[in-house]
């Protein structure tokens, strides 16, 4: 099943009436998700991917915009007429149920000539179970299972009444790390096996990168950029898709470009012919460095990390912007490094340059020719390349992350207690200032310092003291 | 913890070991001598009598007249003010749950009982249902509001609490005044109940269409049901000790005018003995504590089975 997302727009209102602090979490977000794939929607937290999520859901409801499923309006649909499945955060199954009846209570609710009879109920259970692979547990609780198979038991939840659409909403990340990695895997299996659209919602990249066929990249409320993961990765159209995917980061170096040269600080790195003067951010994926005794990018080297196959150079340099640059290269080339200075040359598909001004990508070379491959691509697939137009979403000048953790509410005692504390240290100030000009008078000026010195401690003990009574 | 350091710890402890010891295990331990000593008095006692021992107590209670009378009262409170209440409680504080409107105002409205003195409550309820100035056979001189609102709508007034009206009306009344009474703090107990349960279940309920009625009982109420338990275990022992909701409607008579004691319970028993007999006193004391105790266990049996911590 085809899903479509056509201008969807969130707002919250504001919490009171008096400021206007409404947020935009989701800002006209257009998106054709195609049938029988696994789409990501990434972002860092706050940039209303699980708020898009929930709206696809029908729990919530956007405040403009359409939603298609297939050729259906979905908009005004409530969740349940909506054929989906949704797996939580917290996976949110029943307590009190075993599994088995956590699996069979969605099939349960159907009415009409949608229900089930008993036998079909069961066995839809069992088949699903074997799906996932919890079938031994079908009568344990769920506070009985592992983390993982809690995890599964609620994507057999989702899938038992065999939704059109199946949401998952960051499902791996109360799970640790080592079945992540497991947990990844089978919801890609049963995603491949089922062949049900599934729409994934996270903030880790790297699982992102490894489970979907494509990403969504989103910050604030906005889409920066769509496409294969491994596309995206390499051919990003902004720096904050570029800083977002990679582990480690990419390394943001501050630069210009002049006469078709690239320049970092002092230094010409790379022929970049064709593209105009201006400043730009220079991005150099770790991996796109070569040690080389005459390399043009000199860095001083404050530690290597070995990985075995391959090392980790940490180095620095003023033009960086990030605290330190980290490079990996082949554990052989290791022999190129010595001292505290390290040269290097730069691959040049693994450099991008971004305007300092839009931070939106400056092609060079052969680059313009990747990108125009992949954009073919795409459109052979029939998907539409989405990036971000017009000025980048930024936060310091976007109220929306202040306005997302709202003011934490003061407990009324602790507002008590602090009005008590702030008064004795008031008292306890007027006293040391009684105490500093009542010494002056009495012995004059020159005796003023070492009373000072000696009056100051007490005060302030009184008033600590005070204070735990407070 | 080294070993020396332990009389330490019994020396912090010993102010609290004493007050339980005065307060709380002698007591115990004096009741249960008292019901053994058959027609115990204390002052006699001091005046150097000395008392039969046995179990004389606890077979002179069970003939005593009144007794059983008294017994069945508790017992029928019990069975009907706490399912009520309970149930009453449960629907309330699930209303309450899903407004946001006026609840804050509502919420202390439903709470006013819990801080309000009972013996004053009992006397605006028999100020409600009462008919002033009647007598058998005579016209009141005014009715209270009930009566004024049956009579509104048609009905004929009806004897609630005066001189000659039935036991029904009687605990009717009663009834209606412990719910009402109970009602606050098992709704604070479930509102707390309901505000802790994840809101991810609902959601998750409304993803897969179920049905209001069915979430409520399949998802609010197991969810809920530890806080169930607990509301009718303490409401179990809450009401096997009514005492003054009938002091409060009906005075210390312990019954409406002219049929004095016909609404007793166990502490009103407890409590008339007190003067006359402390040996009985503590028997009907003990009797009350067993069958509280009973009861509890069967409780926890039931709870045991039903409620999903």
């Amino acid at each position: 099943m085809k899903v479509v997302l056509q201008n969807i727009t969130k707002i919250f209102p504001s919490r009171n009436k008096k400021e206007k602090d409404e947020v935009i979490a989701v800002n006209d977000f257009n998106l054709e998700i195609p049938d029988g794939k696994l789409v990501c929607l990434l972002g860092p937290s706050g940039c209303g991917k699980s708020t898009t999520l929930y709206m696809i859901s029908g729990l919530q409801e956007p405040s403009s915009g359409k939603i298609f499923f297939g050729e259906d309006d979905v908009t005004k649909l409530s969740p349940e007429n909506r054929g989906i499945g949704l797996v939580f955060q917290n996976y949110a199954l029943y307590p009190h149920m075993t599994v088995q009846q956590n699996i069979l209570f969605p099939l349960q609710n159907l009415k009409g000539e949608n229900r089930l009879s008993k036998e079909e109920m069961l066995q839809r259970t069992a088949e699903v179970a074997k799906l996932v692979q919890i079938d031994e547990y079908l009568n344990r609780k769920p506070s009985e299972l592992s983390g993982g198979q809690q995890q599964r038991v609620a994507i057999a939840r989702a899938l038992v009444k065999m939704p059109r659409v199946l949401l998952l909403d960051e499902p791996l990340s109360n799970l640790d790390a080592r079945l992540r990695l497991q947990t990844r895997e089978e919801i890609r299996r049963i995603q491949r096996n089922t062949h049900i659209t599934t729409i994934f919602v996270t903030h880790d990249q790297e699982e992102a990168m490894s489970i979907s066929d494509y990403i969504v990249i989103m910050k604030l409320g906005v889409i920066m950029q769509t496409g294969k993961p491994q596309n995206v990765y390499d051919d990003p159209a902004n720096l904050f898709v570029a800083k977002f995917l990679g582990a480690p980061p990419i390394n943001v170096l501050s630069g210009k470009v002049e006469n078709g040269k690239l320049y970092v600080g002092e230094e010409q790195v790379l022929d970049v012919k064709g593209v105009e003067d201006q400043e730009v951010y220079v991005g150099i994926r770790p991996e796109g460095f070569m040690l080389d005794k005459a390399g043009k990018l000199t860095c001083k080297v404050s530690g290597v990390d070995v990985m075995g196959r391959d090392i980790s150079v940490v180095s620095t340099s003023e033009c960086s912007l990030n605290p330190v640059i980290r490079s990996i290269i082949s554990a052989d080339e290791m022999c190129n490094l010595s001292g505290d200075i390290a040269k290097f040359n730069l691959k040049e598909h693994k450099v991008l340059l971004f305007n300092k001004e839009t931070e939106e990508r400056v092609y060079f070379g052969k680059q313009l020719a990747v990108h125009q491959k992949i954009l073919e691509e795409m459109e052979a697939e029939g998907q539409t390349y989405v990036t971000h137009d017009g000025p980048l979403p930024r936060e310091a000048d976007d109220k929306v992350k202040e306005a997302v953790i709202p003011e934490p509410p003061k407990n009324v005692f602790v507002r008590a207690f602090n009005a008590v504390k702030n008064f004795f240290i008031k008292v306890g100030n007027f006293f040391k200032n009684l105490f500093a000009k009542l010494s002056k008078k009495k012995d004059g000026e020159t005796a003023e310092n070492p009373e000072k010195v000696e009056d100051a401690p007490e005060t302030k003990e009184e008033v600590h003291g005070e204070e735990n009574e407070g | 913890m080294k070993k020396k350091n332990q009389w330490k710890a019994w020396l912090y402890l010993l102010p609290t070991l004493l007050i339980i010891a005065v307060f709380t295990v002698w007591p115990i331990i004096n009741t249960i001598r008292m019901s053994l000593l058959k027609n115990y008095d204390s002052l006699r006692e001091i005046g150097g009598a000395s008392f039969e021992f046995g179990f004389a107590n606890f077979v002179s209670v069970a003939k005593y007249k009144g007794f059983l009378n008294c017994l069945g009262n508790t017992m029928i409170l019990c069975v009907v003010t706490v399912p009520i209440s309970t149930m009453l409680a449960l629907v309330i504080a699930v209303a309450l749950n899903s407004i946001k409107f006026v609840r804050k105002t509502l919420q202390t409205i439903f709470f006013l009982p819990y801080v309000t003195n009972s013996i004053a409550i009992g006397m605006v309820f028999m100020a409600m249902f009462t008919m002033i100035g009647y007598a058998p056979g005579h016209e009141p001189a005014s009715v209270g509001i009930i009566n004024s609102i049956i009579e509104a709508f048609g009905g004929t007034r009806i004897n609630w609490v005066n001189a000659g009206s039935g036991k029904l009306e009687n605990m009717v009344v009663l009834v209606i005044y412990i719910v009402w009474n109970a009602l606050p703090f098992k709704i604070l107990v479930l509102l707390g109940g309901l505000q802790s349960v994840n809101k991810q279940y609902y959601d998750a309920a409304k993803v897969d269409g179920t049905s209001r009625f069915r979430t409520f009982w399949r998802i609010t109420v197991p969810l809920l049901s530890p806080m169930i338990a607990y509301v009718v275990i303490t409401g179990f022992i809450g009401g096997f000790k009514e005492y003054s909701s009938i002091v409060g409607i009906f005075g210390d008579g312990m019954g409406p005018a002219g049929a004095a004691g016909s609404l007793n319970t166990m502490v009103g028993f407890i409590y008339d003995n007190l003067d006359t007999n402390q040996g009985r006193a503590s028997a009907a004391a003990l009797i009350l504590f067993v069958i509280i105790f009973v009861v509890t266990m069967i409780n926890m049996w039931v709870s045991k089975k039903k409620v999903h911590y």
